[in-house]
C-alpha cells in the first residue's frame, strides 16, 4: 500500500481554487519532488497532506500509522523565546537525550545540542529541523521548500544529507523545490504541479515534456544535461528504482 | 491573617503576577502585545455593562474581553493590518466602555478604581477569584505547555505532530481573557498589558530555556507586586502604577545587565 494517497484532491480558499483534482501518491522509499511556479499550490498540497488544510473536494488517505517527519520551509523563532536545540528537538517527541543527541549527528550537525536556536546560522538551522523531523524515525519524510535561503553549496549539501537519509533509513521522501537542477539528479519522480498535475514520471520523461517545457521554458535542457550528467555518478536513482518497482 | 488589607493586597498582588508571567511570555514570543492591550481595553465596556446589569465585575469583563478576543481572531487577516485592526478595536472598545459608564449614576468616583485598579480594596471574595482563575490559567499553560510552543514556533509544525494550533490558541485566548479579568481590580485596564509583557520581557535576558524565562517572569512580578504595594503604602501613592513601575525599574536593570554580558561574551 502506498505511504500517502492523494485521490481527486481540490483545495479552495474562499473563491481562490488553488488544487483541482489532484490525484498522486507516495510509495515506501522513493524521492518524489514537486515542481511548479509560484502558486501553482505546492504548499497547499503539502499542508493537505499534514492536515493543516481541509480539502473541499477529495480526500487524502495516509497510511495507518505513518509517521511524518516535516520540515518547514520556514521557521521563525522570535528573538525573544530562549530555547537550546536540544529542548527544541525534544520539544513534541519524547525521545531521550541519547537518541537526540544521534538524530543530530546524522545531520550533521553534533555539536550543536547546548546551543541557542536564535544563535544559528541558516545551513545549521536546517540542518537542526531535518534532525529534528528524524528523530521519531518517519516513514516518510516531507520538505517544503527546506533549502530556502541557503546558497548553492549549502543545499546541495542538504540535499546530500537528504540521499544519505534515504540510504540509511529507507525513508520514502516527499518533497517541494525550486531548484530544478537538484531536483532532477535527485528524485525518483517528478510531479509537476500547476494547479493541477501537469505532468509526472522520472525526472527524464518531465524534463522533457511539452507540458514541463511550457512551464518552465527552454532552460531546463540545462536542468536534462546536469541530470544526464549527475546520473553518471549515482547509480542509485530513477532507472533503479524503477526496476525496484517492477 | 487576611484581615490585614496589606496582605490581602499582597496576596492579590503575587496571584496575577503568577497568570501573567507564563502567559505574558507567550504574548512577548508570539508579538501580540497589542492583542493583550485590545482586551484589556474592552473589559471597562464588560464593567459597564456589568453595572448596568448588576452582575459580578468578573463575569462582565471576562465575557467583554472574550468577545474582543474572538472578534479579532475572526477579523485577522481579512484586510487591515493587525495593529490596525487591534488599534481601532482597542480603543473604540476603551471609548464605549467610559460612554457607557458616564450613563451610569453615581459610578462615576469608582471609574479610576477600574481604570487604574484598587488593590488596596481586596476583599476576601476577591481574592478568591483572583487565585481561582490565576490557577485556572496556570494549569491550562502548564497542560499543553509543549504543544503551546509548538504551536507559537510554527503552525504546520504543530500539524505534522498531530494537533491543532488553532486549538492552542484558542486557550491562550481564554487564558488572556481570564488574567484580564482577575486583574482588573489589581492594576486595571489601563496596566494589565503591563503586567503581562514587563515581566516577561524583563526576564529574557536572564532565561535559558522557556520555561526558565517563565519561572523568572513570575519571580520578577511577585517582586514588584510586593515591592510595588510597599512602596505605595510608604511615598502614598497609587498602587497599581507604583507596581508596575517598579518592574519597569526591573525590567531596565536586566537589561542593561543582560546588553553588557553579551557584549563582554
Amino acid at each position: 500500500m502506498a505511504l500517502i494517497t492523494v485521490e481527486d484532491l481540490s483545495v479552495r480558499y474562499g473563491a481562490n481554487t488553488v488544487l483541482r483534482h489532484v490525484d498522486m501518491s507516495v510509495e515506501p522509499g522513493e524521492i518524489v519532488t514537486i515542481v511548479g511556479p509560484n502558486g501553482s499550490g505546492k504548499t497547499s498540497l503539502l499542508r493537505a497532506i499534514i492536515g493543516a488544510t481541509s480539502p473541499s473536494a477529495g480526500r487524502v488517505l495516509l497510511k495507518p500509522g505513518l509517521k511524518i517527519g516535516y520540515v518547514p520551509q520556514k521557521l521563525h523563532i522570535d528573538p525573544t523565546l530562549p530555547i537550546t536545540v536540544e529542548r527544541f528537538m525534544r520539544l513534541t517527541n519524547r525521545v531521550s537525550r541519547k537518541s537526540c543527541a544521534g538524530a543530530l549527528e546524522s545531520a550533521g550537525a553534533h555539536d550543536l545540542l547546548k546551543r541557542q536556536m536564535s544563535q544559528l546560522s541558516g545551513g545549521q538551522f536546517q540542518r537542526v529541523l531535518l534532525a529534528r523531523a528524524l528523530i521519531n524515525r518517519p516513514d516518510v519524510l516531507l520538505l517544503d521548500e527546506a533549502t530556502q535561503g541557503l546558497d548553492q553549496r549549502g543545499s546541495a549539501g542538504f540535499y546530500q544529507q537528504i540521499e544519505a537519509v534515504r540510504h540509511k533509513t529507507g525513508c520514502a521522501i516527499l518533497m517541494i523545490s525550486h531548484e530544478l537542477h537538484v531536483v532532477m539528479s535527485a528524485s525518483d519522480r517528478v510531479i509537476c504541479l500547476n494547479g493541477h498535475v501537469c505532468c509526472e514520471g522520472s525526472p527524464a520523461v518531465v524534463a522533457s515534456a511539452p507540458e514541463y517545457r511550457a512551464l518552465f521554458g527552454t532552460g531546463t535542457g540545462g536542468a536534462l544535461a546536469l541530470y544526464r550528467h549527475e546520473h553518471d555518478h549515482h547509480h542509485d536513482h530513477g532507472d533503479n528504482s524503477q526496476e525496484a518497482a517492477e | 491573617m487576611l484581615d490585614d488589607f496589606m496582605t490581602r493586597a499582597t496576596l492579590a498582588g503575587v496571584g496575577v503576577a503568577l497568570a501573567a508571567a507564563p502567559l505574558g511570555c507567550f504574548v512577548v514570543w508570539r508579538r501580540m502585545a497589542y492583542f493583550g492591550d485590545a482586551t484589556a481595553h474592552a473589559a471597562i465596556l464588560g464593567v459597564a455593562l456589568s453595572l448596568t446589569f448588576q452582575m459580578s465585575i468578573f463575569a462582565g469583563a471576562l465575557a467583554v474581553a472574550l468577545l474582543m478576543a474572538f472578534t479579532v481572531t475572526l477579523l485577522a487577516g481579512r484586510g487591515y493590518a493587525m495593529d490596525t485592526l487591534l488599534g481601532v478595536l482597542a480603543h473604540s472598545a476603551l471609548a464605549f466602555g467610559l460612554v457607557a459608564v458616564s450613563f451610569l449614576s453615581g459610578v462615576r468616583i469608582d471609574l479610576m478604581g477600574y481604570l487604574f485598579g484598587d488593590i488596596l480594596a481586596v476583599s476576601r471574595s476577591d481574592l478568591a477569584v483572583i487565585w481561582g482563575g490565576a490557577a485556572l490559567v496556570v494549569v491550562l499553560v502548564v497542560w499543553r505547555w509543549s504543544q503551546l510552543l509548538t504551536a507559537t514556533l510554527n503552525e504546520e509544525l504543530a500539524y505534522a505532530s498531530g494537533f491543532d494550533p488553532k486549538r492552542e490558541q484558542l486557550i491562550l485566548t481564554l487564558s488572556l481573557a481570564v488574567t484580564v479579568a482577575v486583574a482588573i481590580k489589581v492594576v486595571g485596564v489601563l496596566l494589565i498589558a503591563a503586567m503581562l509583557i514587563i515581566p516577561a520581557a524583563a526576564a529574557r535576558s536572564l532565561a535559558r530555556s522557556p520555561e526558565m524565562m517563565a519561572v523568572i517572569a513570575a519571580l520578577i512580578g511577585s517582586v514588584s507586586a510586593v515591592t510595588g504595594l510597599r512602596a505605595a503604602y510608604v511615598f502614598d501613592t497609587p498602587a497599581g502604577p507604583s507596581i508596575v513601575c517598579v518592574a519597569a525599574i526591573l525590567f531596565a536593570c536586566f537589561s542593561i545587565v543582560g546588553w553588557q554580558t553579551q557584549h563582554k561574551a
